[in-house]
């Protein structure tokens, strides 16, 4: 039988400083595609990444929005935010790009150790 | 499963060890790496941090340290110092490692 | 136990490559296997096979390669991550059209699902970033 693990992809980075946040679209992306169970928990200013709104090409950047909305393609379905993360920067579940659930700070240490394989992103 | 979280970044210089004290929990382990090893400064602002869990075990790297003139009277007495095989060991016993950079 | 490491950081600009480096010595010293290093984002730089450090200065890439031909470690460098720096294999090159490949010695370029396949088959997993 195929090895199945739960892996935690943890986004605590903005996109668009780098070209990090989208290769990390990638790893993620292949990581369902071989089958996987897979989870992203969006921590600090990773949040950033699900932010409404945003216009990346008047950087020069690609749009990496697209590719947030075909995780459900991949069945990724568990996007998981820290709700003091939004707070403390000013946003809310509202105005980001995807439904996603929430998490308090103090329920993230637990979270995280429930997983198999937990990717700092 | 207790966590293994693994901090690089200066503690003024980054956010990382911030952000990863605050989602310890009691049971997990702490290991300061690179500049992460200036928080184990026992005079420091980032030092106080480092005791919000008493079950927390703080480790720093001794390479990391001697390379960056942290002398062991210098160190916090909460802070036991590990060499690379002490960073395998560390890994092997937590079987999630989590890197704050 | 079997390790699967991943580095995200280019020499020279960041100590994580020499962290994960100094891992992976002690963990073959203690008797472990290293399943596969996963160069990923700025990690590829790690492979660049044309680096001449001074003498005096640490080896950075050639012990990598090193590392390589004494354990036998399979050092993996992320195909999109390299093409996007412009790190080819020969194959590569010679198909782009390239004047010459500038992968070091003991390092292969391949896919994600290498890393993927590394994680499954490993015990412990560790990033190494910057």
């Amino acid at each position: 039988m195929p090895v199945r693990k739960n892996f935690l992809f943890v986004l605590r980075h903005p996109p668009h400083g780098g070209i990090q946040a989208q290769e990390t679209l990638d790893f993620v992306l292949t990581t369902a595609a071989f089958d996987q169970t897979v989870r992203l928990l969006f921590l600090d200013d990773g949040v950033f990444q699900l932010k409404h709104g945003q216009r990346p090409e008047a950087i020069g950047f690609k749009h990496i929005a697209p590719i947030f909305g075909a995780l459900q393609l991949y069945d990724i379905e568990e996007l998981w935010v820290e709700e003091e993360s939004l707070r403390e920067r000013g946003l809310t579940a509202e105005g980001l790009i995807l439904p996603v659930r929430l998490l308090s700070r103090r329920q993230v240490a637990a979270f995280i150790s429930t997983q198999d394989i937990v990717v700092s992103c | 499963m207790p966590v293994l979280h693994v901090v690089s970044g200066s503690p003024q210089g980054s956010h990382a060890l911030a952000h990863c004290l605050a989602r310890v929990q009691e049971g997990d382990a702490l290991l300061l790496s690179e500049n992460g090893v200036y928080a184990a400064l026992v005079d420091s602002a980032a030092c106080r941090s480092l005791n919000v869990f008493p079950r927390l075990s703080v480790y720093a790297l001794t390479p990391d340290l001697e390379a960056r003139g942290i002398a062991f009277d210098e160190l916090w007495p909460g802070v036991e110092r590990i060499d690379y095989e002490g960073f395998v060991d560390l890994a092997v016993r937590y079987p999630i490692s989590l890197s704050w950079f | 136990m079997k390790f699967a490491i991943q580095i995200n950081g280019a020499p020279y600009q960041c100590q994580a490559s020499d962290s994960a480096y100094q891992f992976i010595r002690a963990a073959l010293r203690k008797g472990h296997e290293i399943v596969r290093v996963f160069f990923y984002h700025d990690g590829i730089y790690n492979g660049l096979g044309y680096a001449m450090p001074p003498d005096d200065e640490r080896p950075v890439i050639g012990r990598w390669s090193a590392l390589a031909r004494e354990h036998g470690v399979d050092l993996v460098i992320c195909i999109s991550a390299a093409q996007r720096r412009g790190l080819l294999s020969e194959e590569e090159a010679l198909r782009a059209g390239k004047a010459d490949q500038d992968l070091a010695e003991g390092f292969r370029i391949a896919g994600l699902g290498l890393w993927v396949e590394a994680c499954l088959r490993a015990d412990r997993f560790l990033v190494f970033g910057g």
